[in-house]
């Protein structure tokens, strides 16, 4: 459900948008689940919590800690029922994603 | 972002991939989001960071935000209402136009919003995130005026206090109802948590008093931590009275406080009635809701399945197996903003997984958790199989006190996300 197809019709027009967005700008996103993270990690290192930061950090710790808890291996009280719903590779993605993301000042 | 050169933009124009909405031909792509709560004004923030020249407005009534996640430990007197209130200024400072207006009109086919005080905005994509309205009409005697003396306080603000005060009024020995409504609602496990606070704060300060809960239903989020943990610290003083037991409230009278189910009535000394609630109403108003009074999305991009151009978040979107949360809210926020960011740029948005994580307070030290993984599966957003569920039934104390720890500092967390 993108838009009507009046709307596609005025769209052939619009040539001149790419000027707007330079390309890969948006690259492509972050990878399925890496933005619910932060509603509980904190994105910035003047939050009081104990809930430890996790962008720009190695994406192999991300990686161990997530395998960790999905086996159970590490205990916690809510990572091991999240990180169960994740496979390997989104849990690679995510770790990568998180890595490039700066923490905010 | 770069500008691109002349030549990319001509080797770029010759893709079919370049078909955009028409108003980006006028340089700046325009997104409008109506309603500021935890799924507007991070989605707003996620907008602006996603496409830095993209005009994003916000349009939100109240100057300050109250938020309802917390709001029960303000109503069992743990909290004042000062530590839920947020304002915008951080938004402002990233060049997000906030309108302080009522958004009373939307027209999909010609993409403009209308405000109460006149202005009309043109938008390329619409993001609605306006949360609950009560149905005034649902629950007989339960009007505008009823929410006087029976207070709903499930809009956090003057309602919370207000309920707070009738609390602290009654004298020990009194009778608390709280009426919980049928599904779906904001906060499935909100009505339990406040029962379990007001009874705290009861058994701390009038312990001669009772606390019945009247559910116009048979089960609730977490009911077999909060069963367990109302039968150690609460024995006596709270009563929860299912469906099937009598428990749903039919109608109410306000001039006597009195709960009215089909076996009995309850006078009460302090009522709470959570009425039953529907999408704000700018979501009927844009043709977004359906008879159901909810609105429903495709799961991928948070797309009205109604109105094309207009995406739904929030508590007022049906969001398949994902609760009305805050938590919610947020993550489906940043989904919807990388979504609209996509379509903006005719990218194909991905298919997404969402976690929810709700935390509920039995005492203040004693806290329990649901949490949740969500997919597109079959058009709904769907439970990831395996994953998510509630804390452990049988946990030392420490687990419980480290959950409420937690609690409060995701608050901390999602509010300094939002609005700082």
């Amino acid at each position: 459900m993108i838009g009507s197809p009046a709307a596609a019709a005025s769209r052939v027009g619009a040539l001149v948008l790419p000027l707007v967005f330079s390309a890969g700008a948006l690259a492509a996103g972050p990878p399925p689940g890496a933005t619910s993270c932060l509603g509980c990690h904190p994105t910035s290192a003047t939050v009081n919590t104990p809930v430890p930061r996790i962008l720009d950090r190695k994406p192999d710790e991300i990686v161990a800690a997530m395998l960790a808890f999905r086996s159970g291996e590490r205990p916690s009280t809510v990572m091991g029922r999240i990180a169960k719903g994740f496979s390997d590779d989104e849990i690679r993605a995510i770790a990568v994603w998180l890595a490039e993301q700066p923490e905010k000042q | 972002m770069m500008r691109l050169t002349r030549r990319a933009f001509l080797s770029g124009s010759t893709s079919a991939g370049l078909l955009a909405a028409p108003a980006l031909a006028q340089g700046r792509a325009r997104v409008v989001v109506v309603g500021g709560g935890f799924a507007g004004a991070i989605c707003a923030r996620e907008l602006q960071r996603a496409m830095p020249r993209a005009a994003v407005t916000l349009i939100e009534a109240n100057p300050i935000f109250t938020a309802c996640p917390f709001s029960n430990s303000v109503i069992a007197g743990l909290r004042t209402i000062g530590e839920q209130r947020f304002g915008y200024d951080a938004l402002r400072a990233e060049d997000i136009a906030i309108v302080h207006d009522q958004a009373r009109a939307v027209d999909p086919q010609s993409r403009l919003v209308s405000l109460s005080g006149g202005s009309v905005l043109g938008y390329d994509r619409l993001v609605l995130a306006p949360g609950i309205d009560i149905r005034w009409d649902a629950l007989p005697g339960y009007d505008e005026a009823a929410a006087e003396p029976m207070p709903h306080a499930w809009k956090a603000g003057e309602q919370t206090t207000l309920l707070r005060r009738r609390l602290v009024a009654m004298p020990d020995g009194g009778t608390v109802v709280i009426s919980a409504p049928a599904n779906p609602f904001r906060c499935p496990p909100g009505p339990y948590e406040r029962a379990s606070l007001i009874a705290y704060y009861l058994k701390t300060t009038k312990p001669r008093s009772k606390l019945i809960v009247l559910d116009a239903k048979d089960s609730f989020s977490k009911q077999r931590l909060f069963q367990a943990a109302w039968q150690r610290l609460y024995p006596g003083l709270l009563e929860w009275v299912s469906l099937s037991n009598g428990g749903k409230v039919t109608s109410v009278d306000p001039a006597s406080r009195t709960l009215v189910t089909d076996f009995a009535s309850y006078k009460a000394d302090v009522a709470n009635v959570i009425p039953p609630q529907r999408a704000g109403h700018i979501a009927e108003l844009a043709g977004v809701s359906d008879a159901t009074g909810w609105c429903p999305i495709d799961p991928i991009t948070f797309e009205s399945r109604l109105q094309p151009g207009v995406h739904v978040i929030g508590d007022a979107a049906i969001a398949g197996a994902m609760p009305k949360s805050a938590f919610a809210a947020n993550t489906q926020a940043k989904v919807c903003a990388a979504a609209v960011a996509a379509l903006l740029n005719d990218e194909p948005p991905s298919p997404p997984k969402l976690i929810n994580t709700c935390y509920s307070l039995v005492a203040p030290d004693y806290g329990i958790s649901i949490a949740g993984v969500y997919h597109p599966v079959n058009g709904q957003l769907a439970d990831v199989q395996g994953a998510g569920g509630i804390s452990p039934a049988e946990a030392a104390p420490d687990f419980r006190a480290l959950e409420a720890s937690y609690a409060a500092a995701w608050f901390r967390t999602i509010t300094a996300q939002t609005f700082s």
